[in-house]
This record gives structure tokens, sequence and C-alpha cells, in this order.
């Protein structure tokens, strides 16, 4: 691989005073960073390696009764912890669908928000990338593509962002807080946190060069049923085709309050307000269920080229069933029916 | 003294019934169990040598035209003196197909597919090798125009007519028949998926070579190697000791060995080459994709009147294997008209070779869905439309079978699995309430894999007593164990046929220098090669009941103890402190012509479909298979798991894709091509039936290796249908694919 240097950071200035220079990348669990500079898509001249920054791998109560979840905290520790488990149930389930458990020893939750698609075109040095090479064309467009962006996306660039941790975290209203070189952190919403594509793909969030995610900060804890439903080709260790995280609160046939976040369709979890104020004080039904899915898909193309089939276009109609039914999940399991998911059955 | 013995006749003696150690058949573990669980057994990656560099080979980037220019200036500038590329004319341009025996077609200056490797960079360093590999610039002229769809109209293709059967007038026979299907199947290509990539170690002394690879099948191997490098095949040794899994992909050699040696030679000093899982998917043997028309037809009683199995299916330009689609489709079902033919269209897509039984485990795919269909037109019972076609010789060639367990394995199958509890009508057509998502149905197909012998030698040594210590055994063949159980099998013939316990033998494996075998391939390692152990044994059982005092046939050999013809004596007196050893010989004869060899099996599926998105879980899968005498009931059990898993695969996940514009295969690696994973698989249940092959083998067994995978996928896709009333026959059935046919159905 590429020559590069190695700096292990004592504490967040340390960190993000080093990684403000170009070509430096942040490392911490290196599941992702590593394998992308194995292929030779990642070239950088220095890792800044966050590891060995104490408390930065604690998950703690704030004072709203929300959660802080260090950036270092391991996805495994996160999906096990009794809190998220109990209060935020739809981001263990998320968590626990993604990746193997190897990886979820290793991968932690700053680094899995801003993992890199696993579009097979953006990771073959031999084809055009906008992601990689900016200007240099989508090869993925007209590619035999399933795990591409529907929405959200440009002529650019059709990658999907392909962790499930983050939809969860959509859906629970998270934040993400920072830490700047020579000034304050802020704190950004997933919305904020990720650019879309737009002409420059490569630009993938609004994180300045050193600014470290420290932290993701849930707000209380929104009740309600949750669920998490993944559909891919294979039962476990795969990415999203679709998936959709659901909270939904109902009562007395009524849904009080229902929050939707859609995986593997899109560059960042994707919601729609629209589609949730939709559903607010109606009681479930197919025709609202489809009324929601078609706000969320409003404005979904499929710009894959399935090679053999010839039939582009299958992601918007399994995005549309996934989210039926993954809110007949929710609903059933409200009632206190079984209302299994694929996931847990297997 | 040797024991030659050609395969003209049946051989009914069933001698190994009569032996007294009580071993052959049971489940004895493999004595290089513990080896391969520690890690203390080494694979070809992880040999290592005084002063070994590390090679990286450099893929094409276009799927055609020729290297026009090397450019290392920036390679050089960035790395220096210790890099080395290599470009000789003497690299593959693929692998040897299996059994080639000769060198693949060579030379990295014409570009063929992209993933091609053109060049081997050497460095001292694995890293250091990689990283000068990115460096290299490759300037290409033409090789604008390719082909890459072999469906294409433009695409050209031939008529495999050597394969092509042509019976009665399907025409005919489909225009009146009482019932019929008439649909075309397709299923992608498909890749080993071997867990060891391939690797070779190369080294020189003086003249002589010796690579540490993995390979399949060693006596070929060597020259192929040999041929490719023009050196004579005595100059060449090859070690294969251990090898992760192969399924096809190690028959032939392959770029690494080839490319190692050339560079060991070059700079004087061992050389390692280990492809990377994408090389090893862009530069390896793929399974070509096929599109298979079939069309059956039936009486009002449900006997077939006519097969008609007509695919299309690819390769290199060149290259002369073509995945031979229709080969169980020839002796499957008796049905008096048939029209069977084989078509290759040429595209610039990686190779295409033998990945895990060749032929049947995509054809009989397609014939036993087709077969589903029937059942389904006709109104009768899957299993009983499958007996009431039971062939009673080879309906093609009008040959007996050999020994033949299809109707036993059918209704074996379907009373182990409780088959009559399935409803023939879709669970989503009964099934009134639309909230309850998962759908629950059950598919059954049968399994059917050609049975073949090839020539096998081995020298087997028994040897005194050391130390007070009993009398050991000694195998030895060129022969490998690909972790199908080779070690296993082969110390367990001698043992029984010797009359030792288990521990008291040991073979060695995968080493040129030993009595060449036709390796593991094609599902006829252990018959091969087991049989000329047996046949080693049997003179060494000669020569023992000789100095006794009693015929052979009389001789009883039971822990180290010889008894026959009132006498009883340890076989270390009989040794009386000499080594005695003789080499078995079996080839094959007369009976692979006389007789239609097979293996069959019986597969049975449930599985639920999620009504909304598609998703397909199968819930439980039965096998009951028929192969002759079963030597070892734990590995010939592992086998068959591994064919229902790779059925699986097949049915629901596996898929080569490649990109329509320039052919390359965009799925390169574990995370974009699906094999199943552990959550993909529920219990599988394998139950071996007790028969004996008088026509295969003197040890009366037949290859089971590849039979678990032909047809396997038929079983879970008959589900599906069994469930949703969908018919998936674009495979894999993925969940798009399944919603697609599912709004077709209904």
């Amino acid at each position: 691989m590429n020559p590069f240097a190695y700096h292990r950071a004592r504490d967040e200035q340390d960190a993000t005073a080093t990684a403000a220079d170009d070509g430096t990348s942040f490392v911490a669990g290196a599941t992702n960073l590593v394998d992308l500079m194995k292929l030779g898509v990642k070239t950088p001249g220095r890792l800044v390696d966050i590891t060995r920054i104490e408390g930065l791998d604690r998950i703690e109560r704030t004072d709203d009764g929300g959660l802080r979840i260090g950036t270092l905290v391991t996805n495994s520790d996160l999906a096990a912890d009794p809190v998220v488990r109990r209060d935020y149930p739809v981001l263990s389930r998320a968590i626990l669908a993604g990746a193997s458990g190897q990886l979820r020893n290793k991968a932690t939750t700053g680094g899995n928000l801003l993992q890199h698609p696993r579009c097979p075109y953006f990771q073959d040095l031999a084809m055009p990338c906008n992601m990689r090479e900016p200007g240099s064309g989508c090869a993925a467009q007209g590619g035999p593509m399933r795990l591409h962006a529907i929405l959200g996306t440009s002529a650019a660039c059709i990658a999907a962002h392909p962790g499930d941790m983050g939809v969860a975290m959509g859906v629970l209203d998270a934040a993400v807080e920072t830490a700047r070189p020579g000034q304050e952190g802020r704190s950004l919403s997933l919305e904020e946190l990720y650019r879309l594509p737009g002409e420059r793909p490569d630009i993938r969030t609004v994180l300045e060069p050193g600014e470290m995610i420290r932290a993701v900060v849930l707000p209380p804890p929104p009740g309600g049923t949750h669920v998490y439903r993944k559909v891919r080709d294979r039962a476990s260790y795969a990415f999203a085709l679709v998936s959709t995280a659901v909270v939904l609160r109902l009562e007395d046939g009524y849904i009080q309050a229902g929050r939707i976040a859609l995986g593997g369709v899109a560059p960042r979890p994707w919601r729609n307000p629209h589609a949730e104020e939709a559903m607010t004080g109606e009681p479930p039904s197919e025709a609202l269920f489809d009324r929601v899915a078609n706000i969320l898909l409003a404005e979904a193309v499929d710009r894959s080229a399935l090679g053999r089939d010839g039939a582009p276009g299958f992601k918007i109609d399994l995005a549309r069933r996934t989210i039926r039914a993954a809110l007949w999940q929710a609903v059933e399991r409200s009632e206190g029916g079984a209302g299994k998911t694929a996931g847990e059955a297997a | 003294m040797n024991r030659h013995h050609k395969m003209d006749s049946a051989d009914r003696q069933n001698r190994l019934d009569g032996m007294a150690q009580g071993l052959i058949g049971t489940d004895v573990p493999r004595p290089d169990g513990m080896a391969k669980a520690t890690g203390t057994a080494t694979y070809a990656a992880e040999e290592r040598r005084e002063g070994m560099l590390h090679g990286v080979l450099v893929r094409a980037t276009v799927p055609g035209g020729r290297v026009a220019d090397v450019d290392t200036d920036a390679l050089a500038k960035a790395l220096g003196d210790d890099v080395t590329v290599i470009t000789d004319a003497r690299l593959l341009q693929v692998p040897a197909q299996g059994t080639d025996g000769k060198a693949p077609p060579q030379g990295p200056d014409l570009v063929h597919y992209v993933g091609q490797p053109l060049a081997l960079v050497v460095a001292p360093s694995f890293e250091v090798a990689r990283h000068g590999a990115r460096l290299l610039g490759i300037r290409y002229e033409g090789g604008e125009e390719g082909h890459f769809d072999p469906e294409d109209d433009a695409t050209p293709t031939e008529l495999r007519d050597k394969k092509t059967v042509d019976i009665g007038d399907l025409d005919a026979a489909m225009a009146k028949a009482a019932h019929s299907v008439d649909a075309v199947w397709r299923t992608p290509g498909h890749v080993s998926a071997a867990m060891e990539p391939h690797a070779a170690v190369a080294w020189w002394e003086g003249e002589h070579l010796t690579v540490r690879s993995a390979l399949q099948m060693l006596k070929f191997n060597r020259d192929e190697l040999a041929d490719a490098l023009g050196i004579p095949a005595e100059n060449v040794r090859l070690l294969a000791p251990f090898v992760g899994g192969g399924f096809g992909s190690k028959l032939g050699i392959s770029h690494e060995a080839v490319g190692a040696a050339i560079a060991a030679r070059q700079l004087g000093r061992p050389v390692r080459v280990v492809l990377s899982r994408q090389q090893v998917f862009e530069a390896v043997m793929r399974r070509s994709e096929t599109r298979q028309h079939l069309r059956l037809c039936a009486d009002e009683e449900g006997r077939l009147t006519g097969i008609g199995h007509d695919c299309l299916v690819s390769n290199l330009p060149g290259q002369d294997f073509a995945e031979p689609v229709i080969q169980g489709s020839r002796f499957a079902y008796a049905a008096p008209n048939r029209h069977l033919s084989l078509r290759l269209a040429r595209v610039n897509r990686t190779c295409a070779g033998s990945v895990r039984a060749p032929g049947e485990a995509v054809g009989l795919t397609a014939l036993e869905n087709a077969m589903d269909e029937l059942a389904e037109a006709i109104g009768i019972d899957p299993v009983e439309l499958r007996l009431r076609n039971v062939p009673e010789e080879d309906p093609t060639d009008g040959k007996p079978f050999s020994s033949m367990m299809m109707a036993e394995v059918l209704r074996e199958g379907a009373r182990r699995f409780d088959w009559q509890r399935r409803n023939p009508i879709p669970a989503l057509r009964r099934e009134g309430d639309p909230r309850r998502e998962w759908l629950r149905g059950m598919g059954m197909s049968l399994l059917v894999r050609g049975n073949i012998l090839d020539e096998a030698e081995a020298r087997v040594r028994l040897l005194p007593a050391e130390d007070g210590a009993p009398v050991r055994a000694e195998v030895e063949t060129d022969m490998t164990d690909i972790g199908t159980g080779s070690y296993a099998v082969l110390s367990q013939i001698a043992a029984e046929m010797l009359g030792l316990p288990m521990e008291r033998v040991t073979t060695r494996l995968g080493d040129s220098a030993l009595p060449p075998s036709p390796g593991s391939g094609g599902s006829w390692g252990a018959g091969s090669s087991g049989s000329s152990v047996y046949l080693a044994c049997l003179e060494l059982r000669t020569r023992l009941a000789r100095a006794l005092g009693c015929d052979e046939g009389e001789l009883t050999l039971r822990d180290g103890q010889a008894t026959g013809g009132n006498h009883s004596r340890p076989l270390a007196e009989l040794l009386d402190g000499g080594t005695i050893e003789a080499v078995g010989h079996i080839e094959p004869g007369k009976t692979a012509k006389e007789r239609r060899q097979a293996t069959y099996g019986a597969q049975f599926a449930e599985v639920e479909v999620s009504r909304h998105t598609g998703e397909v879980r199968v819930r439980r899968m039965l096998g009951v298979f028929a192969a002759g005498r079963i030597l070892n009931s734990r590995t010939a059990r592992s086998q068959c798991l591994g064919g229902m898993t790779f059925g699986i695969g097949m049915a629901l996940s596996e898929e080569l894709e490649h990109d329509p514009r320039d052919g390359h295969l965009v799925n390169r690696d574990f995370a974009g091509y699906h094999i199943p994973v552990n959550a993909d698989v529920p219990q599988l249940e394998v139950h071996l039936m007790e028969e004996r092959d008088p026509w295969a083998n003197p040890m009366q067994s037949k290859g089971i290796g590849e039979l678990g995978i032909c047809g396997a996928a038929a079983a879970i896709t008959n589900a599906i249908h069994n469930a949703t009333g969908a018919r998936v026959r674009d495979y894999p059935a993925t969940p798009d694919r399944v919603l697609a046919a599912m709004a077709v159905a209904n």
C-alpha cells in the first residue's frame, strides 16, 4: 500500500490539530478505511489514531434524559447496552442487523456514521467514479447495481449510505457533537452532517479539516413501538437493498406519532417530515401507509441498469413494500401481536 | 509386486464387506482434523523460504486489444531497484482446464477479458509488490470491439453438435401431448468461492523446480506447468498437502504458479504469489451463466412423451469448455422423444470452466423446475410424477444402469420429510388474511450425477514393529485432500483391508513425486484413489496369506493379528522385521462403457416467503442420497451438506454480475457475491442409503462429492411456488425477482 505516517493522538486537541493537515484521516475501528487502503481507493498520507483518547468510549445520560454515546463506543457495546435496549430498541436492532459479530466488536460509533458507500465502482480503481476522482464520471449508472440510491442522488453519483446504525439514529433525531481544531465544536443533526452529492460526491459531509465526531447525542426516549426492517439479498451479512426504521405510538387505534427513516436508498438516512405528519392522528390502513410511502418516494429516481433483467426500478417498488411491511409490523406489535421480522426469525 | 486391475467386468465380491476391522463406512474422523483446527496444517501461502520474494499480478482494465507499452517509470521512481516487473511471454492468459495436462493459452500481450493478469511485480514484501503493481502504467491498443452479452444477437455462437441428442420427434410429441411445459430458465454465473485463495511458492534447485501450491490434480498440473515453462515434466515437483477448498477452481495450473516459477528462475530466489480475493474472482474459472429452454410433454397418466433441453452457455473465444448443461437430461427420465442441444456463445468475460458439478448443478435445477410445473399442469404429486418416469435403461443410448436407486431415494425422502403434509395449492391462494406476512411452502427435486472412475496408483507399505509398537502402514499417492476427507478415507480403506486401527495408518498425499492419481475432481477422487489403495492392500494381503500359509480369501486381519487356515499370528511376526510394499493400479475398463453409472438423490425443502418483500427463508431441508458403498459416513455427509448449502446459494443469492459495457465482473468479493451465511442455512438433514454398485469399482462405491448440488436449488424454488404461486425462472430468487414472479402469477 501507499506509505503513510501514523500518529497516535493523546487527546482531542492533539487529534484535531494533527488531522487538520491535507491527506490526513482519522482512524478508529479501521473496519472500512483500511479495506479501502488495501484496495488503493484511499491513500491517506497520515492516519491519526483516536482509539487511545480517554473518555470517548462511554455511554452517559444527558441532563434532559437523553443519551450521549462516545464516538469510540463499539457497535457491539452500543447494541448490548441495557438502556439502549430498553429505551431505544430500534438502535440495538439496527446495529445487530449490520455487519458481523467480529466487525461490530471493532467498529465504532463515529466511524460507522462516516463509513464509505459500498458501490463496487467506487471500489474498483479501473472504473470512473466521481466520489473517488471528481470529474471522472459515474460508471455505476449503467451497471448492474443493487446497492444504489434512489433518493437524493445526482447525475454525478448514485451511491447509498450503507449503514444501519445511522438509519436508527436518524429516526431517533440524533445529533453529532464535534470537536474542531482551534475552536469550539458544534452540534449537527444527521441531515446537517451529510451533504447530498450534487456535483461533488467526493465531499460527503460538512465536517471541516480536522473536525472530529466526539459523540452522538440522542434526545429523551421517544417511547412507542420500534421496528427495524432490513431487506437484503441474504439473511445476514449483506448491505440493505432497503431498510426502514420505524417508531410508532398507537393509542386507541390511532397513530399519535409516527416516525420513519429509510436506509439503503439515499446518500444519508432518509426522512421526510411530511410523510410523518400524514400519519399523525390517523388510524392505520393500507391507504394511509401507501400515502406515507408515496410521500417518501415521490422524488425517487432509479438510475441503475440491471444488466440481464433489463428491468431497472425494482428498488422503488421494494422500498414501498418495505415501508408498508415495517409500518404494519409496528402496528401489530403495538397491538401485542407477534409481527416477527425476517431478521429476527432467522 | 504390484496389483493391477482393469474394470472390465462387474465385481460382485463385495470384499470390503468381508473385512474384519469394522471401519469401512463408519464415521471415522479426519486424521488431519486436529492439525487443521489448530492451524498447524499449513497452506501454500503460509510456506516460508529463505530469501523469499513476493509477487503481485497486474490486471487488465480493458476487455480486449493488445498491450502496446508497459511503463515502469512511476514504479521505479517510487520504489527503486528492489522491484522487478515480469512480462514474460509464458505468463498465462487463463488457467488450464481440468485434466488438460498441457499449457493453456499464454502471452500477456493479448487481452481477452478485464482482470486478465498481464504482468507480475516482484518485491521484497507483499505490500511493496502490491504498491508497485498499482504504479505500473499499461497502455493498450485496439480492442474496441468485444462481445459481453451471451444473448445479444451480435454475439457469435456455435452449436456443440457432438452433444446434440435428437431422438424421435419432439415437436410432434409436444403438439399432441395431453400436458406440456415450454419455458425458458436462466442461471447466472457462479464462482467456486473456495476459502483459500490461489497461492504458489516456487523455488529452483539447479534445473529442478518445486512449487508449493493449491491444486486439485497434481499429475495433470505437473505436465501443465512444465509445458507452460518449456521444461521437462520430470524437473517439476508439486506439493499440495493441504488445500483449502477447490470446487473446480484449482483443477488446472493457474497464473500464480506459472508467475512464481518464472520469477523465481529469473531472480534466483524463492517467490510467493498469492491472488487477492478479487483476482480469484476475475482471473480464475467461473461457471458459465446458462439460458435453458425446456420442453416437457406427457400423456394423461403423467408419463413423459418428450424432453427438450436446448441451452446456451458462454466462454472466451478459443476455449473448448462448454458448461455441459444437458448431461443429466440424457438419462434422468424416460421419454421416447428427446431433443437436447448445447450452444456456446463467445464473450469477453472471465474464462468459464468447471465449478462444482459442471452440467448437472444447473441443468438438473431447471429440469426439476420444469418437472414441478408439469406435475402442476397434470394435477399429480411431484414425487409421483417422477416415480412414473423412472427409466429402465439409459433413455438416450439404451445402456443398462449399473445400479440405480432413483425410486428408493424419492420414496425414502418423501417419507422422512413427511411430504404428504404438503398442500398442492400455493399458500398465498389459500391464505385469506393478508396480514399474515410469511407464507409457507414445500418443494422437492430429483438429483442425478454421472459416476466416473479414472486411472490411479497408490503405494501401500507395511512396516515392522518398532520398540514393541504394533505394525503400521503407510499409504502414498499424489492424490489431494481439498477438504473432502481423502486422508481419512484412504487411511480407512488401508486400515480395513490390513486389519489395523486407524492410528496405525499414515497417509501421505499432495506430492507429485508419489504414485499418480487423477486427483480431486468430478467426484472421482475417493473411488479412483481408494481403489488403488484397495488393490495395493489386496496384494499385501496375498503376501501375508502366503506367509501365514493360507489363501488370501481365508485370511482375516484384525487389530494387527492375522488368522487363517488354522493359524493365527501377529502381523509383526509375519513381517519378521522386514517391510513389504505394493503399488495398486486401477484402470477404467469396459464397465464404464457398458453401463450407465450414476448417483441419485432427492431433496426436500420447506421455505417461508414474505408476501410483502419477497424475501425467502429456508426453514428446513432434507436430502436422501445413494452413491454406492459409502466409505466414510462422516465425510460423505459433509459433502452432501456442502452441496445442499451450495443449492441454497444457487437458489437464493449467488450471482456473478457483469457490466454490460465491458463484461467486467462487478461483484468480486464476498460482500458482493452472496454465498449463504449461517443465517441462510437451516437444519439440514442428510440420509445415506445402502447401495453396492458392482460396475463402478472394486469397492462398489460411487462418487458422492458433487451429488448434493445437482438440482438442490430446484427444491427451494419449487417450494417458493408452493408458498406463493410464483415461478421464479431467473436465478437467483432474490426479493425483487420473487416479487416480479408473484406479480405475474397472481
